[in-house]
Parts: structure tokens; C-alpha cells; sequence
């Protein structure tokens, strides 16, 4: 065990003892070998494996996505990482229409097993297009598994597991989560073993135990749910906090159980509120918590306007500590359903 | 840098006449260069406030990223100067230079970066996301994904009948992304009066123009498409000028679009913070000699156009100019928070 700060360098990690083992694992994006991809999640890998493996692709994400794609049908194993997730969207149809599909549309005969690695999120004055989440949109895509990291320890394991998968897998790590340099951090200082280890996906965490309310969050609203249910608790309020991990595949089981025994939802989510992540997690809870629930499910997400550049704007449409608490208050302070 | 022989006082006149350039013209040019290397000096100063010693890219007067275009003056101004109001700018994630030498108004636009509420876009874009619709400038962060737009723009010209034209500028890093080669084969086909500047400033963020580029120069590629392309010197705004002048003349007068490549440098990082150590301290001197504004200085002087006090006064005028609407900027109100939620549909 030793410290690490931040997923960067967990993801980082993963790659390495990857690419130690796996000739076939090989990474391409800009700005992948000198800046580790802007955010750090390559760091450190073109001084250990060379320009050979750690590629700077010429500029395009039809380009680098298309390419991924296709060397990954001849047993390759690309990691393709790109320093925003808005950056996505110039390949769009290569993730969307063939990377997620082509598995399910040759019967099962030629495999993706591409891993997508990008830094989302924002509240450091980014501007939208440097802010956004839009995981939602590619956990839309039937094909395509959605890791969103909330921790160090989950960001090594998980892209470890990612390496394994014969699936596309695409990580979103916050930006506010990276511990990088110059990047406020919000998470904290870990302990993470120096020795490969994968946590398989689906699988929920509890992050704090509670009983009058569920708060059920992603990435860096964890940490955020996490500390106002510490505020929660000095008005004896006993909230249950829930760390999605990975929306793709999404373990309903541990939310739903959460939810029986709380009886009142909140979702977090830093995506769009509307026909996305907060939505289907809902669905789910109801779907299996109808009875013990005591008030409707309730939602913090961000309004659906673009991240605005301006701080009072991007602060007053990013779910922060104080609007989850004051959210997750009023909820458990609805009075119970006659029953 | 283009290497060519560097004119004689007597060549150089000729040049300047065949340009069509006079001595006022010549003058305005200087002074927004030097309009523009100022308002970045400044915009760079207050960006540093509140982040020494421990850089956080969230702290100080501006938040976020910014990307200077100093050493970048040249390209800008003359590829703006022959332009009209009514003519479209499409501009990059690199964008101060070309907003002001469209015309965009310096206050609005540092504004915009402070993220006030007196900016262009009221805060809501910010320094990735520069619009004005007055001075028809438009922009994106995402890069290599404005070459249809162009197209888009300079294709409604044509349709209404109007006599317009479209300056498109792209970095040489986002022109490797496969929209360009769509939109030079549009642009072409359907002879629009589009012109796309390429700004070959050699790097890409951190990587080296010949990491990702199977060859030197883009313009070739506009050959290709059967399209006019000039390389020229990018440090050398009466170069630029000639090529870019030519070249809208043409698409105004409806015999379509042109590729000019000037080559060039940024003098600062590729973002403000940018840890550096991808570029030798020789390579970045031997560009600082170049210097376009220095450059044009020594020009006006050869002409007799402007000697060192006339040019003084201009260089202090323009300093003044951008000093003041940085510091106007500054002082504005922030905007309301509720305004976060307003202005998604028209
Ligand atoms: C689609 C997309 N990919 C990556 C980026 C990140 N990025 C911002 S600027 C830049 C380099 C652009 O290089 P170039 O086009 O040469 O312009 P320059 O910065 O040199 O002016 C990159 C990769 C982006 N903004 N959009
Ligand atoms: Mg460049």
C-alpha cells in the first residue's frame, strides 16, 4: 500500500501493469505521450512503453475511434484516451453505430474490446464545452459499458477490469477527481495497492450506512453526497449514501435494497436532468421499491442548460454539497405516506 | 517563417503598391497588432492573479483555460484587414487575435473572459466560446469542427445573392481532422466564396506538427481539391496581407475558395499553465527574432511611413486601448445567477 492522489494516476497505473503483461494493449489520443492526455490518465506511460504504444494521433475522433475500432477487430487491444468527453462527439457514430454494435450485429463474431478513457465534468470555469458529463448519452447505447469512477481504489480496479472485458468500456473521470496539479481535488488522499486487482462491474458501493434517506450519486456528486450527509447527520438526519461505480452494467439490487430500507430516494447526477441517468435510476427504484417508499423519488442534476462559463452561473447549474443537502433535508422532512 | 529574401527599401515599395496598401492602411495594421499583443499581456497578467505561487486553474479573475495568440498577430490582422463588416469570421479555440481584428470590441471581449455579465455572450461562453453577431465571429473549443460551418455560412451567401465572404482559421492540428478534406471538396465543387487560413504554428498542444502530418504542409492538399493555395509567412503580415487580399477579392467576385497557409509560432504556451518542455529554448528564440511587430516597424521605417516617435505614439495609443478595456472588463458586475437558466431556446 502507498498513497495516490486522485484517479489519474490510479487509472495510469492500471494501464502500466496492463501494458506490462499484454503486448496487445496499446494507447492512442492527443496529447496522450507528453501530457498523459492533459488530465494524467496516461502519464508516465510513453517514458515506459515509447511512441510506439503511446500514440499521438493526428487530430479527429472519427479518425482515432475508427482506427481503435479497427485494430481491435484484429486482436488488438486499443485504449483510446481524449482530454474532454465533449471531444467525443467527432466520433460519435464510431462509438454509437460500430464500436457498440458490431459484437451484437456479426452474431457474436467480431469483437470491440475497446477502452475509451476521457475526463468530463466541471466547476473549474471550463466553459461547456470542457465541463460537460454526457455519460448518459453513451449509457443510452446498447453495447457500451459506462464506468464512472468516485475514488482511486475503484479507478485502478475498474480499469483493470476494463482491460479484461472483451466489451467496449468507456471511463469518465471527473475532472475534479484527477489530482492533478492546478485542478481543485475533491476527493482525498488513498490507499491503493501497488499490485494489480480488478473489481467487476455492477457491483454498487455503500459509501456511508444510513436509514431515513438514500442518496444515490456518480464520480464526484458521490464525494459531494458524502459530505452533506456529514452535515445531514448534525440534524439528526441519517442519510444512506450509494455509489453507482459503474452505470453500465448497473447493480439495481444494492439501490433497490437501499431504497426499501430508507424508503426515500434522492439521485445526484452531474449529467443532464432530463432523459438520462436520473431518470432510469429512478425507474429502477420505483420499479423495486414501490411499496416501502414513503415519498417520490427526488432528483439534483443539472437543469438542462449548457455549463455557462461565468463562476455565480456554472455554480448555480452544478449539484454542489449545499444543494444536496438541502434537497435531501426537505425529503426527510416529507411526512410519511398513511400506510 | 517562410524563407524568402527580405526586400530592399526600393523592392519593398514596390510590394506595398502592388499590395494596394498606403501608408494609413499600413499604420492601422501596426496598430492592431500591436492593439492585440497588449490586450494578451494584459488578459495573461490578470489570468495569473490569484494562481502564484500554486497554480489553480479554478482561482483568480479568470477561471479555465486561455490560449494566447502572441506571436500570432500577423495572421490575423492581415488576413482581417481586407475584409467587410458584413463578411464572417469562423475562428478556433485560439481566438482574441482574429475577434480583434475583426473589429470585435476589446471591453466586450475581455469582458467575455472575465466571464461578466457586460461580456459578448452576458458569461455564458466564456474564452472557448466567443461570439458576436454584430461583428459576425463565430467560434468553438471543440477543435476541427467548424470547417462545414464555414462552408455552411459562405454556401448562404452565395444562395442570397450577396457579395460576402467567409475567412475560416484553423490551427494545422485540427486541419489533419477529415471535415477539412470534406469541406475543401464542397467549398470547390460549389465554387463558394470561402477562405480558409491555416495557421501553421508547428504544434498541436504538445505534439510536433511532424507526429501527426504525412505531410510538411497543408496547402497542398487544397491542389488537390482544385483550389488556389498560397504558403506564406506567417510572421509577415504584408505576406499574409497580399495572399489573403487576392484571395477574397476572388471569392467576392464569385470565382470560390483559396487555401492560404501561413506559418507561424506562439510565443506562450499552447494554454496559459502549459508545463512547456516540448520546444528547445533555440527553436523558440530563433522565432522571437522574427517577431511580426518589430518587423512591420522596421518596414514602416524603410518606407519612411512611420518613424520611431510616430510609431511610439501609435504602439502607446493601442497599449492605453487595450490596457483600459481590460481594466473596464474587470470592474463589471458578474451576472446574476438565475440568468443560468435562461437562453437555451430562442
Ligand atoms: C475535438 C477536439 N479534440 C481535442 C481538443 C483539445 N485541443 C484543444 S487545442 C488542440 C490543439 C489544436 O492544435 P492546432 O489546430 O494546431 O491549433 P493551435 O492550438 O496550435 O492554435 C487540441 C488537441 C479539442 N479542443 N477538440
Ligand atoms: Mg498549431
Amino acid at each position: 500500500m502507498r498513497t495516490l492522489r486522485g484517479i489519474a494516476p490510479a487509472v495510469s497505473e492500471a494501464l502500466d501493469q496492463e501494458m506490462a503483461n499484454n503486448p496487445e494493449v496499446f494507447v492512442l489520443g492527443d496529447d496522450v505521450s507528453h501530457w498523459g492526455a492533459r488530465f494524467g490518465f496516461t502519464g508516465g506511460l510513453q517514458e515506459k512503453y515509447g511512441r510506439g504504444r503511446v500514440i499521438d494521433a493526428p487530430a479527429g475522433g472519427q479518425n482515432v475511434l475508427g482506427l481503435a475500432a479497427g485494430a481491435a477487430t484484429t486482436g488488438l487491444r486499443p485504449v483510446v484516451a481524449l482530454i474532454s468527453g465533449d471531444f467525443l462527439g467527432t466520433g460519435f457514430d464510431q462509438i454509437y453505430d460500430h464500436i457498440a454494435t458490431v459484437n451484437y450485429l456479426s452474431g457474436g463474431q467480431v469483437r470491440m474490446p475497446v477502452t475509451i478513457v476521457v475526463a468530463v465534468g466541471g466547476g473549474y470555469g471550463g466553459g461547456a464545452q470542457l465541463s460537460q458529463m454526457r455519460y448518459g448519452l453513451f449509457a443510452h447505447a446498447p453495447g457500451v459499458k459506462v464506468v464512472v469512477p468516485s475514488t482511486a481504489y475503484d479507478a485502478k480496479g475498474l480499469t483493470t477490469t476494463a482491460l479484461a472485458d472483451p466489451n467496449p468500456v468507456i471511463i469518465f473521470g471527473h475532472r475534479l477527481l484527477t489530482g492533478q496539479p492546478g485542478v481543485p481535488f475533491e476527493g482525498e488522499d488513498e490507499d491503493v495497492p501497488e499490485d494489480p486487482y480488478s473489481i467487476p462491474f455492477g457491483l454498487a458501493a455503500v459509501r456511508r450506512e444510513g436509514s431515513d434517506v438514500t442518496i444515490v450519486a456518480t464520480a464526484a456528486t458521490v464525494r459531494r453526497s458524502v459530505r452533506a450527509a456529514a452535515h445531514l447527520a448534525e440534524y439528526d438526519i441519517s442519510a444512506e449514501v450509494v455509489d453507482v461505480r459503474t452505470l453500465v452494467p448497473l447493480d439495481t439490487d444494492t439501490i433497490v435494497a437501499s431504497a426499501r430500507k430508507t424508503g426515500r430516494v434522492l439521485v445526484v447526477d452531474e449529467d443532464y436532468q432530463s432523459f438520462g441517468t436520473t431518470g432510469e435510476l429512478t425507474f429502477r427504484i420505483q420499479a423495486g421499491a414501490f411499496d416501502r417508499l414513503t415519498a417520490p423519488v427526488r432528483r439534483v442534476a443539472v437543469p438542462d442548460v449548457p455549463i455557462p462559463y461565468s463562476e455565480p452561473l456554472e455554480q448555480a447549474v452544478i449539484p454542489n454539497v449545499e444543494r444536496i443537502f438541502d434537497e435531501a433535508r426537505s425529503l426527510a422532512g416529507v411526512s410519511a405516506r398513511a400506510s | 517563417m517562410v524563407w524568402r529574401p527580405e526586400p530592399s527599401a526600393e523592392d519593398l515599395a514596390v510590394r506595398i503598391a502592388e499590395a494596394g496598401l498606403e501608408q494609413g492602411s499600413l499604420l492601422e495594421m501596426y496598430r492592431t497588432m500591436c492593439l492585440i499583443r497588449v490586450f494578451e499581456e494584459a488578459i495573461r497578467d490578470r489570468y495569473w492573479a490569484g494562481k502564484t505561487p500554486d497554480f489553480n486553474i479554478a482561482a483568480g479573475p479568470i477561471r479555465g483555460l486561455i490560449h494566447l495568440a502572441v506571436g500570432q498577430e500577423a495572421v490575423a490582422v492581415g488576413a482581417c484587414t481586407p475584409l467587410r463588416e458584413a463578411d464572417v469570421v469562423v475562428s478556433t479555440h485560439r481566438a482574441h487575435h482574429h475577434a480583434l481584428a475583426k473589429g470585435v470590441d476589446p471591453t466586450r471581449l475581455a469582458a467575455e473572459i472575465f466571464g461578466k455579465v457586460t461580456g459578448l455572450s452576458r458569461g455564458k461562453g466564456g474564452e472557448l466560446h466567443l461570439f458576436d453577431r454584430n461583428r459576425r465571429f463565430l467560434t468553438s473549443g471543440v477543435v476541427g469542427t467548424s470547417f462545414a460551418q464555414a462552408t455552411g455560412a459562405a454556401f448562404g451567401f452565395q444562395y442570397r445573392g450577396e457579395r460576402n465572404v467567409v475567412v475560416m482559421f484553423t490551427g494545422e492540428g485540427a486541419a489533419n481532422h477529415g471535415a477539412f478534406a470534406e469541406a475543401l471538396n464542397t467549398a470547390s465543387l460549389w465554387q463558394l466564396p470561402l477562405v480558409v487560413v491555416i495557421e501553421d504554428n508547428l504544434y498541436a498542444g504538445s505534439v510536433p506538427k511532424w507526429g501527426t502530418q504525412a505531410v510538411n504542409q497543408h496547402y497542398q492538399r487544397a491542389q488537390s481539391h482544385n483550389i488556389p493555395a498560397y504558403l506564406v509567412d506567417g510572421m509577415d503580415v504584408i505576406d499574409v496581407y497580399e495572399a489573403t487580399e487576392s484571395a477574397i477579392g476572388r471569392a467576392r467576385d464569385g470565382y470560390g475558395p483559396t487555401v492560404v497557409e501561413a506559418v507561424c509560432y506562439r510565443y506562450r504556451g499552447h494554454f496559459e499553465g502549459d508545463p512547456g518542455g516540448y520546444r528547445s529554448r533555440q527553436e523558440e528564440e530563433t522565432w522571437e527574432r522574427l517577431d511580426p511587430i518589430p518587423r512591420l516597424g522596421r518596414r514602416l521605417e524603410q518606407l519612411g511611413w512611420a518613424g520611431d516617435e510616430t510609431r511610439t505614439a501609435v504602439r502607446r495609443m493601442a497599449a492605453e486601448e487595450a490596457i483600459q478595456a481590460v481594466k473596464v472588463a474587470e470592474k463589471s458586475p458578474l451576472p446574476n445567477p438565475a440568468e443560468a437558466l435562461q437562453g437555451v431556446f430562442a
